[in-house]
């Protein structure tokens, strides 16, 4: 027994200088901070674009002095063109879809808190892992840069929406924004798609192989199985945008025609007659929209899957109850996983496929209500009998049931061809993504944030801010996108720029008003976020390691975790994950790490609330 | 036996700086982690296991199938397009294939040699594979130029596109197979690299791996161009 207690402990040390330590670094943790911050950002950006879209709909031909002055080009006199709109709906899309929503929960807390959590001291390859951060970080600074080099052509990007359908993003000549402004979009999504699968690749390798003794693949938190699910679908599809992207690009520049079907008549130009317009033959538009949703469905995906792997990890936690049907939850992100992959026909019933097809894509989809359905069920029996605790975390992971179920559900309408048909490409569908895919995947974010942020800094968030800023948020959110579902099936379309000439929509207008009012003090409250964000970085109250008592690896280390996570001393693992409310227990919960068998009562004192008080003995 | 083994350690002496556990876990010895490392731990190293740069190199191919099948795919529904011209094989084609596939088996035999425990021999088989690997390369080039002796340029007609599309994107994946070779190739120039067979084992057969996949595909590619017209 001697010998073994002197063994030595291996501390890694952080390195010295600032670039190595917070630029260049190759610690996990810092990393997802990066992450982090760079999602931040980008969402500042997003959430700006997303404002000026709402100034536009519900003031149509107000002058902003302000936007005549930046966007001379697209805002002449301070009035938006109808290009300068649809280049900011293209660029809210694309930097909230990939910057935002793959980054945040992913490539932030994923990197963060996977190795934690199944005890590792770091990700399995580093250096890939810096690099997908900085990859990634050059993906935006190209999109941002689309932003300002498209300026001169009186937009802020390309028009054709995150979407990019061909033959609109395919020809140089096919609108303002569609020049040098869609190069750049390709190449920023090319890089994004790069430094993702470099992501993608260290995790699936990390969790497989880096699990600490007894971490067994059924001992894993849920978010190690979301983010683990993630990767593996980022993995698959990500190739598949890459390789359609090069053809995109090739199509622009190299003068090929995958996408480009003969006899094309684009702005005055015949295909051919003109060198302006050479002549293309062959290609076919309704293949880049097979390979962008076979990416596209996936990528739904992973942005939500780490939201559902947070919320049911802070649900336990909270609710001080085992994860409700651990085993079906595993499954239940599996199946929706797999399912993601067969499903990408339903962005196109009315691309004029067979109906034959429709109504396999039709099935496939509707039968990923049945693992969504198991996993809220999951989450309500999680809540059912618990004490619940109604911390800021709580409240958002329920927030996340609630917008999941809201968007869910009209996720079945639009998963049936006769339905989909009059309300594709209406509000409805616009308010059916953004309840489910953003604003639950945010809110899965937001309980994240305030659930881990006393263990990544070491200071709680303020629960007073925290919770004013969940409840505007929550009830705002609700009142921008319900009342889009009415204006969808009025039959409002997507993506116009004002609704002045249409007399059936202009009884629509005070919903717009509402909508838009809403949406300004929910952006607005972000704000409170962003100060308490800051404020508790520095004036927080301070968190002690373990301060939601839970059970998972994270909590056994200290709060801000070491360089090396664990001290030297990688924990071992004796149980599941989500061992509340254990009778007999001397707390209501036993971490991971606590041993099966006790045969003495467990000696705590003076050592907070980790739990973590005997010898490690093997079961 | 029933002290608390974070009582007795002398962690807290090491100059541990902010953070750390207050209790240390459980333990702190024997394999961490599902990997084989043990006692010999330097600490300095990763302790990956050398299946972990296998399976981290099946996830690589993984993302290149994906990408290779949706390129065949658009290939496939492309040729029922009425502008589909087919173009015949260049010839220089079926040499990249003779190539290709002697370049496998040289690999093939580098492995052995390295498991056999002759080391010169797999340097030497190392090389042939190079040098048919750059073989390959240049025929692949002169292809190109076979191409457009007879007129058929990258934006030609849907065929060509994708003869120049399907040796670009491949070639470029052989050439991260080559930088993979030429590094087996230096680190063998170190003996001290030499001393540390496992490593080199694990080195070359990822290497390999990718190698042998970039064959295989290589040979889809090239069957779906002469067949599928």
């Amino acid at each position: 027994m001697a010998g073994e207690t002197h063994e030595a402990v291996h501390r890694h040390e952080p390195p010295k200088s600032f670039i190595r330590k917070y630029i260049f670094s190759l610690d996990h943790k810092v990393i997802g901070i990066q992450y982090i911050i760079l999602a931040l950002v980008a969402v500042l950006v997003g959430m700006t674009m997303s404002l000026l879209m709402r100034l536009n709909l519900s003031w149509p031909g107000t002058n902003w002095p302000i936007l005549g002055t930046l966007f001379p080009g697209g805002a002449p006199d301070g009035m938006m063109t109808p290009e300068f709109y649809l280049s900011l709906v293209t660029m809210h899309g694309t930097i909230m879809v990939f910057f935002v929503l793959t980054t945040a929960p992913q490539g932030g807390f994923g990197n963060y808190f996977l190795p934690i959590q199944i005890g590792a001291e770091d990700m399995a390859f580093p250096v890939l892992n810096m690099l997908s951060f900085w990859v990634t970080f050059v993906g935006f600074i190209v999109i941002l840069s689309a932003i300002f080099y498209s300026g001169a052509e009186s937009t802020v990007g390309p028009i054709g929406g995150w979407t990019g359908y061909a033959p609109l993003s395919a020809l140089k000549n096919a609108g303002p924004g569609q020049g040098l402004g869609m190069d750049l979009w390709i190449i920023s999504i090319a890089i994004f798609c790069v430094g993702s699968l470099l992501g993608a690749l260290n995790f699936i390798t990390t969790l497989l192989n880096m699990r600490t003794r007894g971490m067994s693949l059924m001992r894993m938190p849920l978010t190690c199985w979301a983010w683990f699910t993630t990767a593996v679908l980022a993995l698959l599809s990500f190739p598949v945008l890459l390789g359609a992207g090069i053809l995109l690009f090739l199509d622009r520049n190299a003068g090929t025609s995958f996408f480009i079907p003969g006899g094309l008549y684009v702005t005055g130009l015949l295909s051919g007659v003109d060198d302006r317009f050479p002549l293309h033959t062959g290609g076919s538009p309704i293949l880049w929209q097979h390979l962008f949703w076979f990416f596209g469905h996936p990528e739904v995906y992973i942005a939500i899957l780490p939201g559902m792997g947070a919320t049911s990890h802070i649900l336990a936690t909270f609710a001080r109850k085992p994860v409700f049907g651990y085993r079906a939850m595993v499954f239940a992100i599996f199946a929706i996983g797999l399912l993601g992959f067969f499903v990408w026909g339903h962005h196109m019933f009315i691309s004029g496929m067979s109906p034959y097809s429709a109504m396999t894509f039709s099935i496939l989809t509707l039968s990923i209500g049945v693992p969504s359905a198991v996993k809220t069920f999951n989450w309500l029996g999680t809540l059912w009998g618990g004490r619940i605790r109604f911390t800021t975390a709580m409240l958002f992971a329920i927030g996340f049931v609630s917008l999941f179920v809201a968007g869910g559900i009209t996720g079945l309408v639009l998963g049936q061809t006769s339905l989909d048909l009059p309300m594709h490409d209406t509000y409805f569908v616009t308010a059916h993504f953004h309840l489910v895919m953003g604003v639950a995947s945010i809110f899965g974010m937001f309980a994240a944030t305030y659930f881990w942020f006393p263990k990544m800094f070491g200071r709680f968030m303020s629960e007073s801010l925290g919770k004013v800023h969940f409840w505007i948020t929550f009830i705002g959110v609700y009142l921008i996108f319900v009342p889009m579902h009415t204006m969808g099936m009025v039959g409002m379309p997507r993506r116009f720029a004002q609704f002045t000439e249409y007399e059936f929509l202009s009884s629509l207008h005070p919903l717009v008003m509402l909508v838009s009012v809403a949406a300004i003090v929910t952006i607005l409250v972000q704000i409170l976020f962003y100060f308490n964000l800051v404020w508790s970085i520095f004036k927080g109250q301070k968190a002690p390691d373990n301060p939601w008592d839970a059970t998972t690896l994270e909590w056994t280390t200290a709060s801000p975790p070491p360089h090396d996570n664990f001290a030297g001393h990688l924990p071992v693992v004796y149980r599941g994950p989500y061992e509340f409310a254990v009778p007999g227990a001397p707390n209501d919960f036993v971490m991971q790490t606590e041993p099966e068998v006790v045969e003495q009562p467990i000696a705590v004192e003076g050592e907070g609330t980790s739990g973590n008080g005997d010898e490690g003995r093997k079961h | 036996m029933a002290t608390r083994v974070g009582s007795t350690r002398p962690a807290k002496k090491q100059g541990i700086s902010r953070g750390g556990p207050k209790v240390p876990g459980p333990n702190g010895k024997g394999p961490r982690g599902n990997g084989s490392r043990g006692e010999e731990d330097d600490g300095g190293s990763r302790r990956l296991s050398p299946k972990a740069y296998r399976l981290a190199m099946w996830i690589v191919l993984a993302a290149v199938v994906m990408m290779f099948a949706a390129l065949s795919s658009v290939y496939i529904i492309l040729s029922a397009s009425n502008d589909w011209q087919p173009v015949s094989l260049p010839r220089m084609f079926f040499f990249s294939t003779g190539a290709i596939l002697a370049s496998s088996w040289t690999l093939h035999n580098a492995r052995s040699s390295l498991k056999g425990g002759r080391p010169k021999r797999y340097r030497q088989w190392l090389a042939a594979t190079l040098v048919l690997g750059l073989a390959f390369v240049a025929s692949q080039l002169l292809a190109w130029r076979e191409l457009v002796a007879e007129g058929l340029y990258l934006s030609s007609n849907p065929h060509s596109s994708f003869f120049y599309l399907f040796t670009g994107i491949h070639g470029v994946h052989l050439l991260g197979g080559i930088v993979g070779l030429l590094y087996l190739l230096f680190r063998f120039r170190k003996p001290e690299r030499w001393l540390d067979p496992e490593g080199l084992d694990v080195s070359s057969g990822a290497v390999a791996l990718y190698w042998h996949a970039m064959d295989v595909l290589w040979i889809w590619l090239f069957l779906l161009l002469l067949v599928w017209r």
